[in-house]
């Protein structure tokens, strides 16, 4: 199966070492990564923002560059939602036939990791190792739009030495929302410190969730807060092992 | 006199006060919590929900598809039981035509059942400026009225206000609209209750004229529906000489065999009970029993333009149920009032925009009050996409004014993600500068630094990390597969 890797923009720009986490992780379990350098952004803050119809060259890049693949595996919820939901839409915008095609028989090849693991390698136990508290916050596209149910969670309580701690209010918006953080500040700060204050009081080091903007927000907030608390993405739990620590 | 929305600030400023109000913040989130976990209750009880939700979209769906056809079919049926039906395209429209059947009956009074599209069309203002006193009837919009005050939830309009705070507004302003409070008053519900009953009481018995909205409108009989759950509404449907109704255009449904549908999804989704306690309908006059004179007048205010909009004529299928104010974590901390409108919290930030526009900067900014994260579509009962008509919306309002620096930026961050090298430029220059970048920075940027610190970007981008550990370029290799 030839696998390639969508780290997303974000991810590649600020979170390398999420994408090392998915290359690691993915050939611990036998596969075959593949990087298609010529990968870029997904569109979701243009589309959001309501520019979505400047995206129409980033569909067709997508597309083009993932043709091809078996899967195309990707560590963001959100982005992973954009292209499987939005994509069909834009092209269906641009009246181009022949890239509605193209971005109809990528979209099914395209899987959150979570997702990737247990649907199609079938596997819930990755062989990681990390002996911490952890708490996990689902984040609103990978739970609604990707519908990643308990995919992470099953995920996360196999993986040794671990202790996977409930977070309250879980399915509750961490208040991020992309471009609404910086127009709706006082709201998206306000909805940040209500899931601040709910992961710190499950006594966790950790905060995970399988979408990096989300964990940009409140990791920044538990920082400039000095929560103690730190934000790690799942393909980075999953990755660990004794040898080479998360 | 309620007060008025006109002159509001945009959402974010308006939230930024109402976040910073502890009282406010309590008082919504108590009351949204427990709605809230009271519908869900409701609905998970029932297996045949998802059925349910489809049927409903399905039904509106059909109705809105051929609305002229269903409008004439009302039309003609209340005509043929005896009622007068009257077309308004706008506000105004519709305040004239009440205001003159009003007129014309020689009341200085009317008795009002709780309805949104009356409150969208500022009837009560237009009323008082034609020397009538429109009485709301509905506790909550009791007293949203006697405080001066503006409602913020659809379903309970006066959800920012503890019972101290209603205890105060009773003391002080029953007496000048009626029977006064007892001066012994305590803020006990049931004590509250029972003023603003025997306040109201002298209402209904003295009105010889009700104006009421409706939840629906049975096509094919030309009967109205109201759903509530005081009892209200029920008394100036009856007790009054003269009914008249102000209904929007969407409200139609075909037959009695769609209304049930609808009467089990707006209950529980609206007051997370399995039936409301009153539910009337009324078909024209029945001789010797209710109002002898039945006026419906249906309101357009919009509501075609926004049937014209393929994406945004969902919206159309709103049933005012408030479940997806009572989820949205947004309205939880907002408060209603930072929404400008009768509509609040998503439905609002959808609905307004589409009828009133997006010329002004309130309108404008209300499809950003949402952080797209879904809750309201998930409760939804007639399934509207609330986040894709949101999206919509903004596409719109970026090609308005005001938007050129953003349209630039977003402009210059496409060209850059269109080719690879170039966010590799991009990627190298964050990774040599990255610790000049202050913690807190200047202008826009002060909406992400002053509550959260910026993330460091790495030294190496994954792009590089990638090319430097495969021997590869990292701008400009394709690495498409054999």
């Amino acid at each position: 199966m030839r696998v390639a890797l969508f780290i997303t923009c974000v991810n590649d720009t600020l979170y390398p070492r999420t994408g090392q986490a998915v290359v690691r992780l993915l050939e611990r379990l036998g596969c075959t990564v593949d990087f298609p350098a010529e990968q870029s952004c997904c569109g979701q803050m243009h589309w959001n923002t309501g520019y979505g119809k400047q995206i129409e060259p980033l569909v067709r890049h997508f597309a083009d560059t993932f043709a091809g693949y078996d899967a195309v595996v990707t560590p963001s919820g959100s982005c992973g939602a954009m292209i499987r939901d939005n994509h069909p839409k834009a092209a269906a915008r641009a009246e181009d036939p022949a890239l509605a095609d193209d971005v109809a028989a990528v979209v099914p090849k395209v899987y959150d990791l979570s997702e990737f693991l247990v649907d199609v390698l079938g596997v819930t136990d990755v062989g990681a190792y990390f002996p911490h508290k952890v708490t996990y916050h689902p984040t609103c596209h990978s739970m609604r739009l990707m519908k990643l149910g308990d995919r992470p969670t099953t995920l996360l309580r196999n993986v040794r030495g671990l202790e996977l701690l409930e977070l309250p209010g879980a399915d509750e918006c961490c208040g991020f929302g992309g471009t609404f953080a910086v127009k709706n500040p006082d709201v998206s700060a306000a909805m940040g410190a209500d899931k601040v204050r709910n992961a710190a009081g499950t006594g966790a080091e950790v905060l995970c969730a399988a979408d990096n903007s989300c964990l940009m927000h409140l990791g920044g907030m538990m920082n400039r807060q000095r929560t103690g608390v730190r934000t790690l993405h799942l393909a980075e739990i999953l990755a660990s092992t004794e040898e080479l620590p998360a | 006199m309620s007060g008025t929305f006109l002159g509001l600030p945009a959402f974010p400023r308006a939230a930024h006060d109402a976040v910073n109000n502890a009282q406010l913040r309590h008082n919504l989130r108590k009351a949204t919590h427990t709605i809230r976990g009271k519908r869900a209750v409701v609905v998970d009880e029932l297996d045949d929900w998802a059925q349910l939700r489809a049927a409903g979209k399905a039904i509106k769906d059909h109705t809105l598809r051929h609305l002229d056809r269903y409008l004439i079919q009302v039309e003609e049926a209340v005509i043929a039981a005896g009622g007068h039906v009257h077309w308004a395209a706008d506000a105004e429209e519709a305040n004239r035509i009440v205001t003159e059947l009003v007129r014309a009956t020689g009341e200085r009074d009317v008795v009002k059942v709780k309805s949104m599209a009356t409150q969208e069309i500022g009837l009560n203002e237009a009323l008082a400026e034609a020397g009538i006193r429109a009485y709301e009837t509905d506790l909550a919009e009791l007293i949203v009225q006697l405080g001066e005050d503006r409602p913020s939830h659809i379903l309970v309009p006066a959800i920012h206000r503890n019972r101290s705070e209603i205890r105060e507004i009773f003391l002080r302003e029953m007496g000048s609209w009626g029977e006064p409070a007892p001066a012994d008053l305590t803020d006990e519900p049931r004590v509250l209750a029972e003023a603003a009953r025997r306040h109201l009481r002298e209402r209904f018995l003295s009105a010889k004229v009700a104006v009421s909205g409706a939840n629906f409108m049975v096509a094919e009989s030309g009967t109205l529906v109201v759903v509530e759950s005081e009892g209200n509404g029920r008394m100036c449907l009856t007790l009054p000489e003269t009914l008249i109704s102000v209904v929007g255009i969407e409200k139609v449904v075909p037959t009695w065999a769609d209304l049930e549908v609808f009467l089990q999804l707006l209950p529980r989704s609206s007051t997370g009970e399995r039936m409301n306690p009153y539910t009337s309908t009324w078909t024209g006059v029945t001789p010797g029993d209710g109002p002898q004179d039945f006026h419906l007048v249906l309101l357009d205010n919009g509501r075609t333009g926004v049937l014209a909009d393929e994406v945004g004529r969902q919206t159309l299928r709103c049933i005012r149920c408030s479940a997806c104010l009572n989820v949205c974590p947004v309205y939880e901390r907002a408060g209603g009032h930072a929404y400008g409108s009768v509509y609040p919290g998503p439905i609002g930030a959808i609905l307004t925009p589409q009828l009133r526009g997006t010329a002004n900067e309130l309108d404008a900014s209300l499809p950003y009050a949402s952080s797209l994260c879904g809750a309201c579509y998930d409760v939804c009962p007639v399934a509207i996409d609330i986040p894709e008509v949101l999206v919509h919306l903004r596409e719109q309002v970026t090609e308005g004014p005001g938007h050129r620096a953003e349209r630039a930026a977003m402009k210059a961050a496409g060209w850059i993600f269109a080719d690879p090298s170039r966010l590799s430029r991009v990627q190298r220059l964050a990774g040599r500068t990255r610790h000049l970048i202050p913690k807190r920075l200047p202008g826009p940027g002060a909406a992400w630094t002053d509550t959260r610190d910026i993330p460091e970007p790495p030294a190496q981008s994954f792009r590089d990390w990638w090319a430097k550990e495969h021997g590869t370029d990292a701008g400009t290799t394709p690495g498409s597969p054999q």
